[in-house]
C-alpha cells in the first residue's frame, strides 16, 4: 500500500448542471451504517429547492421536446457511465447501506440495469399508452402522452441507489425535468450519480440533486407553483399528509408510494404514468 | 333575417312529476335532509320538490354499496356486468325524448342542446363502456386489474345527465359500485337515471343517487369507507377536496375549471372559423369548462374577424330553451347570472371594450345577452378568470410563439383551439398546448372513445377512451 494522501472529495448540490455548494452555507456530516464520518454533505434549503426549480423548468421546453430517440440514446449513456463507476457505487452504497460489498455490487448492477429498462421506454411510451380513438363522426381523433412538467421527487431513505434511480429515470424518461431530494442519510450515491448525470449528456438542469434534511425541504417543493408533481417515496410518515394538503393547493400529481416499495423487481409502468398527462387532438375530415 | 315562428317542444314530455326522492340500495326513498326546490332558469318557477341526503343518509348509500359490492358487482363476471350497462344505453335512448325535456326545464339549456347532445352522449358514454367491462384484461393495466370499490362521485349543474354518464358507466364496467350526488340545482336527470337503473333490474346499491348542496358532497367524498372520488366543478372546490383527501388512501381524480384559448391565424377559414368560436364559448350559455373563453386573433385578421363575429353573434336567439329555435339558453342560477354580471363589469371597469348582442331578452328568468370584450390584456380579470358564461375575451397575437405564450399563460389546461389551414402549423401548435384537448378547426367535440380531461390546475385523471378506465382501476 502506498501512503500518499487520497484526495478527498466534496459533496455538493447539483443544480442546472453545476456544482454548487448550499447557498445557506449550511452542510452536515454523513456516516457509513456504523456511524464512522465519511463526508459532508452540503445541506440544502429552501433557496437551494426554488433555484432547483427554475433550473428544472428551464430545462422542460427542450427536454420534453427532444425526440425520444434522443432521449432515449441520452438515457443509455447514462447506464454506459454508471457502469464504468460500477466500482465506486458498489463502496458507496456497502458503506451508505451497511450492506457486504457483494451485496452492494449486485444492488448497483440492478440499478443499472433498471437504467437500461427505462432508457427502452422512452420511444415505446406513446405508442403504448396512446391511441388513435375511433369516434363517432367525420373526425381524426388522437390521445398521445405528455409530460406533466416539474416533477419533485422525494428519494427513497432506505435504498440509496437501485431506490434512487428507480424513481429518477421513469420521471425523466417520458420527458419530465424533476428536482430530488436525496436520501438524508445516505446521500453520497445520489452525488456520485450526479457527476455521472453531468458527464452523460444530459442536459443541464434535467435532473437536479439536493441533499438535506427532507423534511425541511419538502414542504417547499409541495407548496411550490411552478412544480406539477410530487413523488411522496422517501417523505417521512410525519409530513406526508401535510405535503398533500400543500399539493391540493395547486392541483399537483402526487405519487403516493410508500418507502416500503420493493425496488429490486422489474416495475410496472405505473411510475411512468404518474407524470404523464393525456392530450387528445382532434381534426375534422373532409375534402 | 329570418324571421321564426315559435316551435316549442311540449314540456309534457318530461313527465314531470311533483315530487322527486333520492335512491338508495335500489329504493326511491324520502331523504333526512332539507328538501330543496329545483327551479326552472328560464321562467323561475319552482319545477319539484326533490328530498335530500343528510349525513346519516350519505353513510346509509354507502353502506348500501359497500353491501352491493362485497356481495354482488365485485363477484360478478364482467360480461354480466357488460349487459347491465348495455341495458342502461338503450334505455337512455329509448327516454331520449322525456330525458332532454326534463333536462332543458331543469337546467335552461337549449331544447336542440339536450336533445342532440346530452342525451345522446350520454347514451353512448355507457354502451361504449359496457364493452370495456369483460375486456379489462386487455386495457394495459395488466392481467385482471381489480376495481377501487365504492365510488363518491360528485357533478355539475352544467351537464346534469351527461356527468352523470361519464361518472357512472366507467365506473360500472371497471366492477366499483357507486354513490353520487348531482348538483343542487339541478337533480331531476339523474333521477330519473336513477329510475332507468331501477327498470334495468341492475342489484340494489350499485348505483345510489343521493341529492343535496355541498355539504352532501363533503360528506360523502369524505366518507370513511368510500375508495375512490371523483370530481367535476370548480377549480376552487377540487383543491379543498383534494386537501381533504391528504393522508387517506383513497384514490381521486379531479376534471375542474379552464379558461380555454382559441387561437386563429391569417390563413385559418374565417367563416367556419366564426362558426367555432360561437360553439366555443356560446354552446350551453357558456357553462362548459373547455369553453373557448379567451380568443386569440393573428392581429392582421382582427378587424375582419371581429366583424363578422359581431355579425354572427347578433344572430343569435336567446330565450326560450324548449323552442328549437333557440340559441342560447338560460343562465342556470340567479347566482351564476350575478357572478357573470360582476365579472363583465370588471372587464369594463379595467379598459376592455364591450360590445353586447342587441339581441331580445325575455322579462322572465335568468338570461345574459352574448358578450365580446375587445382590447383585453391579459393581466384582466376578464382574461384570468373562469366566467362560465356567454363572455369571450378577444386578445392579439403576432407570431405563433406570441400565441403559444399567451394560451399558456394561465395556471388551468383543460382545452385549446387552432384555426389555420396549414397541416405543419396545427400539429406544431398542438404540441406547444398545455391542454388535455386540444381542437383543431372544430371546438367542443366529445366522445366516449377520446379521453378529455386536464393539465395543472384543470384537474387530473381523464374521462373516455382506455384511459379513462385508469380511474376506476386498482393499478
Amino acid at each position: 500500500m502506498s501512503d500518499r494522501v487520497t484526495v478527498a472529495k466534496t459533496y455538493k448540490l447539483y443544480i442546472g448542471g453545476k456544482f454548487p455548494r448550499s447557498e445557506s452555507g449550511r452542510s452536515y456530516p454523513v456516516t457509513d451504517s456504523k456511524g464512522a464520518f465519511l463526508a459532508n454533505a452540503a445541506q440544502g434549503s429552501r433557496k437551494d429547492a426554488r433555484d432547483a426549480v427554475a433550473a428544472a423548468r428551464k430545462a422542460f421546453p427542450g427536454w420534453s421536446g427532444a425526440t425520444a430517440y434522443n432521449r432515449g440514446q441520452v438515457l443509455y449513456r447514462v447506464a454506459e457511465v454508471l457502469e464504468g463507476r460500477r466500482e465506486q457505487f458498489a463502496t458507496e452504497v456497502a458503506a451508505s447501506e451497511g450492506v457486504a460489498l457483494k451485496k452492494a455490487q449486485s444492488l448497483v448492477d440492478t440499478a443499472i440495469d433498471r437504467w437500461v429498462w427505462y432508457a427502452g421506454w422512452t420511444d415505446k411510451i406513446a405508442a403504448v399508452l396512446g391511441s388513435s380513438n375511433p369516434v363517432a363522426g367525420p373526425y381524426f381523433s388522437f390521445s398521445t402522452p405528455e409530460p406533466t412538467g416539474v416533477v419533485a421527487v422525494l428519494a427513497p431513505q432506505q435504498s440509496s441507489l437501485l431506490g434512487l434511480v428507480s424513481v429518477i429515470a421513469p420521471v425523466i424518461a417520458s420527458g419530465n425535468t424533476a428536482v430530488v431530494i436525496t436520501s438524508q442519510d445516505r446521500p453520497l450515491p445520489a452525488i456520485t450519480l450526479s457527476e455521472v448525470l453531468a458527464t452523460s449528456d444530459v442536459p443541464g438542469g434535467v435532473v437536479n440533486i439536493i441533499t438535506g434534511r427532507t423534511a425541511e425541504i419538502a414542504p417547499w417543493l409541495a407548496s411550490h407553483a411552478d412544480v406539477n408533481a410530487l413523488d411522496l417515496t422517501g417523505a417521512p410518515e410525519s409530513i406526508r399528509a401535510d405535503l398533500q394538503r400543500s399539493a391540493a393547493g395547486t392541483v399537483k400529481r402526487v405519487l403516493r408510494n410508500k418507502a416500503s416499495e420493493d425496488f429490486s423487481v422489474t416495475p410496472d409502468l405505473s411510475r411512468i404514468r404518474a407524470y404523464l398527462e393525456t392530450k387528445t387532438v382532434w381534426h375534422p375530415m373532409g375534402v | 333575417m329570418w324571421e321564426y315562428a315559435p316551435a316549442p317542444e311540449s314540456r309534457d314530455i318530461a313527465n314531470l312529476r311533483p315530487n322527486y326522492r333520492m335512491f338508495v340500495d335500489g329504493q326511491f326513498v324520502e331523504g333526512s335532509g332539507e328538501p330543496l326546490k329545483t327551479v326552472n332558469p328560464a321562467t323561475e318557477e319552482v319545477l319539484a320538490e326533490v328530498s335530500t341526503a343528510s349525513q346519516s343518509d350519505v353513510d346509509t348509500a354507502v353502506k348500501a354499496a359497500r353491501r352491493a359490492y362485497d356481495r354482488v358487482w365485485s363477484k360478478m363476471p364482467g360480461s354480466e356486468r357488460a349487459k347491465y350497462i348495455y341495458r342502461i344505453a338503450r334505455q337512455i335512448q329509448e327516454r331520449g325524448r322525456e330525458l332532454a325535456v326534463l333536462e332543458t326545464l331543469d337546467n335552461g339549456k337549449p331544447i336542440k342542446e339536450s336533445r342532440d347532445v346530452d342525451v345522446p352522449t350520454a347514451a353512448s358514454h355507457f354502451f361504449y363502456h359496457a364493452g370495456w367491462a369483460d375486456k379489462l384484461d386487455h386495457a394495459g393495466y395488466g392481467p385482471d386489474p381489480k376495481p377501487l370499490g365504492v365510488a363518491g362521485q360528485v357533478i355539475p349543474w352544467n351537464f346534469p345527465l351527461l356527468m352523470a354518464a361519464w361518472k357512472i358507466a366507467p365506473a360500472l364496467a371497471c366492477g366499483n359500485t357507486v354513490v353520487l350526488k348531482p348538483a343542487e340545482t339541478t337533480p331531476l336527470t339523474a333521477l330519473v337515471l336513477a329510475d332507468i337503473i331501477a327498470q334495468c333490474d341492475l342489484p340494489p346499491g350499485v348505483v345510489n343517487i343521493i341529492p343535496g348542496a355541498g355539504d352532501v358532497g363533503a360528506a360523502l367524498v369524505g366518507h370513511e369507507d368510500v375508495n375512490k372520488v371523483a370530481f367535476t366543478g370548480s377549480t376552487d372546490v377540487g383543491k379543498i377536496i383534494q386537501g381533504q383527501l391528504a393522508g387517506t388512501d383513497k384514490k381521486l381524480t379531479l376534471e375542474l375549471g379552464g379558461k380555454a384559448a382559441n387561437i386563429v391565424f391569417d390563413d385559418a377559414p374565417l367563416d367556419q372559423a366564426v362558426e367555432g368560436i360561437v360553439n366555443g364559448i356560446f354552446f350551453n350559455q357558456g357553462h362548459v369548462c373547455c369553453a373557448g373563453s379567451r380568443l386569440l386573433v393573428q392581429e392582421s385578421i382582427a378587424d375582419e374577424l371581429l366583424e363578422k363575429l359581431h355579425a354572427r353573434v347578433s344572430t343569435l336567439r336567446v330565450g326560450d330553451p324548449l323552442d328549437k329555435n333557440t340559441d342560447v339558453g338560460a343562465i342556470n342560477s340567479r347566482e351564476q347570472l350575478a357572478k357573470i354580471k360582476e365579472l363583465t363589469e370588471s372587464g369594463e371597469a379595467e379598459g376592455a371594450q364591450r360590445w353586447t348582442s342587441s339581441c331580445p331578452l325575455p322579462d322572465k328568468g335568468f338570461f345574459f345577452a352574448p358578450t365580446v370584450f375587445s382590447n383585453v390584456s391579459q393581466a384582466m380579470r376578464i382574461a384570468r378568470e373562469e366566467i362560465f358564461g356567454p363572455v369571450l375575451s378577444v386578445l392579439t397575437f403576432r407570431t405563433p410563439e406570441e400565441a403559444v405564450a399567451k394560451a399558456n399563460n394561465t395556471p388551468y389546461g383543460l382545452s385549446a383551439g387552432i384555426w389555420t389551414e396549414k397541416g405543419s402549423r396545427i400539429l406544431w401548435m398542438a404540441q406547444r398546448m398545455r391542454a388535455g384537448v386540444v381542437w383543431s378547426n372544430t371546438f367542443n367535440r366529445f366522445d366516449p372513445t377520446a379521453p378529455f380531461g386536464g393539465y395543472q390546475e384543470s384537474g387530473f385523471g381523464r374521462e373516455g377512451g382506455r384511459t379513462g378506465l385508469e380511474a376506476y382501476l386498482d393499478v
